[in-house]
């Protein structure tokens, strides 16, 4: 009995691998496009930990381990953890990623995020396992 | 002069009323909840804290409070103009019906409704709103357990100890 690999299942094995090879994350590749280096984890991680002049920190709501649920400093609502590793929803909406960076980039940093820094901070979150 | 003690008399009372108008004119809506839901109003005010029904407060302050979001009580909370006239539709589509007064508070905290009721009556002591478990006066549902729907009867409050 021989066996003949059949066009049609190459085609389905492909189109199942393809997406996992491309990326990890379409939002990141997004971000990557925009900029010409690298993305560091390690630029995130420190990023993620930097006090502000409001004396507010990515980690002040998120806590020290974007794996944990946090607690919103002003209004004390619970947060959903940020990685994805235990929250598989975060970084999976555009808008969504957009609209938190703006808001927390201003209330932690005071100021809007470059794109670099926000693709070393997904690169961060989702390498947290 | 036939006719002066009646249009005195209507402008008495007018006078009257109006200075004896309840909570000054500031009191909320009946109800205070909308027959309507929007989903992108719960959706977004509920994602830092409780989706405060538009009836609490008249349609002027609802207007303050989304034209000023990127720096919302000390926090950017900041939409998309898409979503902030969405939200700003639906809030000052169904404001305080009861409000009379030419004033617009941004916090429902301000409102003379509200300090009548929670403050001005010595039924809540001062440190009771300092407790953890009810924080402050923003905190509806700390103690109205019906809050997030609109529900603030004063039969359904548990004040945590």
């Amino acid at each position: 009995m021989s066996f003949t690999l059949r066009p049609s299942l190459a085609l389905a094995c492909l189109a199942v691998t393809l997406p996992l090879l491309a990326s990890a994350n379409p939002i990141l590749d997004g971000y990557k496009a925009e900029i010409k280096g690298n993305f560091s984890a390690a630029a995130g991680e420190k990023l993620y930990k930097t006090v502000g002049p409001n004396q507010l920190a990515c980690a002040s709501c998120h806590t020290d381990s974007p794996k944990s649920a946090g607690k919103h400093a002003k209004t004390n609502k619970v947060i959903d953890p940020l990685a994805p590793s235990v929250n598989p929803k975060r970084f999976t909406d555009v808008a969504q990623v957009e609209k938190w960076f703006k808001r927390n980039c201003n209330d932690a940093l005071g100021r809007a995020c470059t794109t670099q820094e926000k693709g070393d901070f997904m690169t961060y979150v989702l390498s947290v396992k | 002069m036939k006719l002066m003690p009646p249009l005195l008399l209507a402008l008495l009372s007018t006078v009257a009323l109006s200075s004896h108008a309840k909570y000054n004119g500031e009191d909320r809506g009946k109800p205070v909840m909308p027959p309507e839901i929007n989903t992108k109003w719960q959706a977004e005010c509920s994602s830092c804290h409780m989706a405060y029904p538009s009836g609490l407060l008249p349609a002027a302050s609802w207007k303050k409070v989304m034209a000023g979001l990127d720096k919302h009580f000390g926090v950017d909370a900041s939409l998309t103009p898409a979503e902030t006239q969405e939200i700003t539709a639906y809030l000052t589509k169904y404001p305080s019906n009861r409000w009379t007064a030419n004033t617009a508070p941004l916090r429902i905290t301000d409102a003379e409704w509200f300090k009548a009721k929670h403050f001005n009556k010595g039924e809540i002591a001062p440190e009771v709103w300092k407790r953890a478990a009810v924080k402050g006066p923003a905190y509806c549902n700390a103690c109205h357990l019906g809050a997030e729907k609109g529900d603030f009867n004063e039969h359904n409050i548990r004040i945590p100890k």
